[in-house]
């Protein structure tokens, strides 16, 4: 751990965003993880999305439950919201705030064990509601706090630091996001941020339920030969399906790549994607087929990265309800007790 | 693009700004940490090693190393080195014991220096420890050259001077005083081994405009009129005085007039304001004392009255600048200006003169009547005949005449070994891991936020009364202790293995300057736009390592790196460590010959 504070000086040349700040307004205080680990630089990659996006920072609320990728939100967005929950219980606490305030973009942070192991019912029920949020899960295969036990996603077959083989089988996080109605579904490395960037940006921009699985080598407890989830590992079997190009506001989209290669999406909200294909015959818009090529790829050991599901007309859990526009907790006492010919006319429909 | 090759110095000495900008390349970093440390001993030692008069460099230098500090790209400011250097030699214990002693047992050469002044000093420092016996002639009594001459007491005192001119005579160097050289041909006939003039460029430019010769009694040449006033032959000037000129001469006459009873001091120059030769810091010190400068004003005339200077005319000129983009000073068709005065001191410039040196000894001499001096040897065509300081290439400064002076002894200790002085030494390097434990270094690698320091100074009125009394007082240990906290520390050098990395991206997350890419190859240029954060200061090298996993290249920008060791500490594998290099110029003595 770095004892000593990141200098304030930067860049006299670095960019600065519709806002005014640049990437650096974006950080939070040094991170207390391991050197190296992958979740540092997902924070970074979270970074540079919200300053891409010029994302006011009050405007953001962060959430997560507990392992090394919950403390991460400490380590960006220093001037956001941010709740640090109870293990596997983040889901709940971010539904609730949804719910009292839909005007923030709500980020959920969590890891393979917050997620997989102790939150997995909480994940399962925050996916099929539907909330507006992005949820990412740092995936690393091992309870890193804990040095080194295998996590409930750990591959069959994969061979722990000091030698065990693991013979349990893993939990496909984004196999079940697909299967519980995720409207947004997408796997990236950290080490490879010029596709998980976009990715975020894209998960953040999305109205819904937003999933994003990024393997995140644990240096300490699972880079070595036999891990299914190192930096090597990754790098060799890394099958990305496509390349999220860019991301606009409701600005119309200009491309100029060969026909059939790209896919112009475009969000019911009027934000638009380009979408480079790797794979031509992969379709994101087919949940069911893209759950049958994640169960092939995975059969044949590859991992199957990039956008892998996108629903452009879903709903969120406010248009289930029918709560009205104006976020909860900033409704008066005037909207709340509207008083007794409103209550009349109210039971009067009930009779 | 070629991966940075590492098996000479150039990259990492590149790096230490200071070093690489001052013509000694004094190790900066080095002595500014021991300065923090409060080991004032041993920062004068490395100081002194290098430049021979810290404490007169450390009040007068021309500072090449400040406008290069890596701190005024960070922030607004460089560190502050020329008065930390100055910290060291006032607070420093007696280091007398340290010095070389006088050999007992010479080597049989005989060297004669022509000239007291730093560039002969420096050749008669690195000469005299290794046996030679060196004579050091000066015409005036005591040794120091211009240092003594042309620099005021206000800002160098004559202890300062005698102390270290004092440690390199103590060496067993003869100096002999009050002695002009009319003839170098008298002077090779004597039989020296090797002959270094380092006579200064001791003739100040004269302005021959009308009124000159009838107000003569009333108008001095600047250089010549500051070493009156320094050996006390020249008490006071008039009342109101004219300042011809806009280098540091000239600041030195106008302060030195206000405090021999001027009260009315004007500075005018030719130029503008900004593109006068003084340091701004010269100009700022001359303009806090209340000297008005005033620019763009062509002397045309010296009117006088019964053989009595009464003022000068200037014609009003504006810049204007051709499709070359050289600069014209053309006639501003404003009317012409007369200042009243009753002195007039000329400032506008030094020559060189060697009217001494017979033209038929085998020294040549260029068109403008300058010897022709090898810039790395600093031999003249003449085989036993060096040059340095101002007598080499005209008028520079201290700084320079003393790496002249290393230069010209290495030449006359090889050539007097016979050996082919064409042939340099190189500079002896460390370098050695900074690191102490996981997250530790033998560095301070916290970066202070303060801004630089100013020096305290003499109270106005009392500095302006003496002008003996020196106007700066330096730094005190408390300041001088947080003026040194914000040197960077660029010698400790961030050195990639790329066989360790494995690509985590942890250095580049940390970075707080943004200065490391893993991207593709290319071409520099190319290559340059689409880093991290763009590398568009073209002065700065990039460390470019190749190897990697992934076939990318690790990029790294040296331009505002701030060694803070952040790449070094998040990085898992140790592909980063902070390594400080020392980089120390050969001197004459058996280092610097090949048959050692």
């Amino acid at each position: 751990m770095t004892y000593i504070v990141k200098p304030t000086f930067h860049h006299p040349g670095l960019p600065k965003n519709a806002l005014g700040y640049t990437h650096r307004d974006y950080e939070g205080s040094v991170s207390t993880l391991c050197a190296g680990c992958g979740h540092d630089s997902i924070s970074a990659a979270i970074i540079q999305a919200c300053f891409e996006l010029n994302i006011e920072p009050h405007r953001v609320a962060k959430l997560s439950g507990i392992g090394c990728s919950s403390k991460t939100p400490t380590y960006f967005l220093g001037n956001s919201h941010g709740f640090n929950s109870v293990h596997g219980r983040m889901p709940s606490v971010l539904t609730g705030a949804n719910l009292a305030n839909c005007d923030l973009i709500y980020l959920g942070v969590s890891g393979d064990g917050d997620s997989a192991s102790i939150g997995l019912g909480q994940f399962a029920h925050v996916v099929r509601r539907g909330v507006n949020m992005t949820y990412i899960v740092e995936n690393n295969g091992v309870y890193g706090l804990t040095k080194g036990q295998f996590s409930a996603t750990a591959d069959r077959g994969s061979k722990s630091k000091r030698g065990a083989i693991n013979s349990d089988s893993p939990i496909d996080l984004v196999s079940m996001a697909l299967q519980l109605g995720a409207t947004f579904v997408g796997r990236s490395f950290s080490g490879d941020k010029k596709q998980l960037v976009p990715l975020i940006k894209a998960a953040l921009e999305h109205e819904g339920a937003a999933f994003l699985d990024v393997i995140s080598p644990c240096i300490a407890f699972n880079n070595h030969p036999g891990s299914t989830k190192s930096f090597d590992y990754v790098r060799e079997h890394n099958e990305a399906v496509n390349r999220l190009d860019f991301i606009t506001g409701r600005a119309p989209i200009h491309v100029d790549y060969e026909p059939g290669t790209v896919e112009i999406v475009e969000q019911h909200d009027g934000t638009t994607i380009a979408l480079r294909k790797l794979d031509a015959e992969y379709d994101v818009h087919d949940r069911r087929a893209a759950m049958n090529f994640l169960m092939e790829r995975q059969a044949a050991g590859e991992v199957v990265t990039g956008l892998l599901y996108l629903e452009t007309d879903g709903e969120d859990l406010h248009a289930h309800l029918g709560t009205v526009d104006k976020p909860l907790n900033a409704l008066g006492e005037r909207e709340l007790c509207p008083g007794s010919a409103a209550l009349e006319q109210f039971n009067a429909r009930l009779r | 693009m070629k991966p940075t090759d590492l098996s000479t110095p150039q990259h990492f000495h590149k790096v230490v700004d200071c070093q690489w900008a001052c013509p000694a390349h004094t190790p900066v970093p080095e002595y500014i940490r021991l300065i923090a440390a409060g080991r004032y001993g041993d920062a004068y030692m490395i100081n002194w090693k290098s430049n021979v008069f810290p404490g007169i460099l450390g009040r007068t230098c021309d500072r090449p190393c400040e406008p290069a500090c890596r701190r005024g790209r960070v922030e607004k400011e460089p560190v502050a080195i020329c008065r930390l250097k100055r910290v060291a030699a006032d607070y420093k214990d007696d280091i007398r014991e340290r010095l070389p002693k006088p050999v007992a047992k010479k080597n049989g050469k005989r060297v004669v220096c022509i000239g007291g002044g730093p560039a002969s000093l420096t050749v008669a420092r690195d000469l005299a420890p290794l046996g030679y016996d060196v004579v050091v002639l000066d015409q005036d009594p005591q040794a120091g050259g211009m240092m003594r001459t042309q620099i005021p007491k206000f800002r160098l005192p004559d202890s300062v001077l005698d102390e270290e001119c004092g440690y390199v005579l103590d060496l067993g160097v003869r100096f002999v005083g009050g002695r002009r050289v009319d003839s170098m041909k008298a002077l090779l006939a004597e039989g020296w081994d090797a002959i270094f003039v380092g006579c200064g460029a001791p003739r100040g430019r004269d302005l021959d405009i009308p009124g000159r010769k009838e107000a003569a009694k009333n108008i001095h040449i600047g250089i010549d009129w500051l070493s009156s006033v320094s050996f006390g032959h020249t008490t006071k000037i008039g009342k109101r005085v004219v300042v011809l000129g806009g280098g540091n001469t000239a600041m030195d006459c106008c302060r030195s007039s206000l405090r021999l009873g001027s009260e009315d001091v004007q500075v005018v120059v030719r130029s503008g304001f900004e593109e006068m030769k003084a340091s701004p810091w010269e100009k700022e010190d001359a303009m806090h004392e209340g000297i008005p400068i005033h620019n763009y004003l062509v002397p045309k005339e010296f009117t006088h009255e019964n053989g009595k200077l009464t003022g000068v005319v200037f014609e009003k000129v504006q810049a204007w600048r051709d499709d070359k983009g050289k600069r014209h000073l053309l006639p501003s068709g404003e009317p012409d200006r007369h200042f009243p005065c009753d002195d007039v001191l000329i400032a506008v410039g030094q020559e060189n003169a060697f009217p001494w040196i017979e033209r038929d000894i085998g020294i040549e001499f260029d068109q403008w009547g300058m010897p022709k001096v090898d810039a790395q040897t600093m031999r003249s065509t003449h085989p036993k005949i060096f040059f340095g300081g101002d007598a080499a290439f005209g008028p520079k400064n201290i700084i320079w005449a003393v790496a002249h002076g290393h230069e010209a002894a290495v030449s006359i200790d090889k050539f007097c070994n016979g050996e082919d002085i064409a042939e340099r030494p190189a500079p002896a390097v460390e370098i050695v891991s900074q690191k102490m434990g996981i997250h530790e270094w033998s560095y301070d690698n916290d970066i202070a936020p303060d801004k630089r320091y100013r020096v305290p100074l003499r109270d106005k009125v009392v500095a302006l009364r003496d002008i003996r009394a020196e106007v700066e007082l330096g730094y005190d240990e408390a300041l001088a202790f947080r003026e040194a906290q914000r040197c960077l520390n660029c010698d400790a050098q961030t050195v990639f293995t790329s066989l360790l990395c494995i690509e985590c991206d942890a250095c580049v997350d940390i970075c707080p300057m943004d200065c490391i890419t893993f991207t593709q190859d290319g071409e520099e240029a190319e290559l340059r736009t689409r880093l991290t954060a763009p590398a568009r200061n073209l002065a700065q090298d990039l460390y470019v390592a190749n190897g990697l996993k992934t076939g990318r290249m690790m990029v790294k920008d040296e331009d505002v790196c701030l060694h803070c060791g952040l790449c070094a500490e998040r990085c898992p594998t140790g592909a980063w460590d902070m390594q400080k290099t020392f980089i120390e110029m050969t001197y004459a003595g058996s280092a610097c010959r090949s048959k050692a």
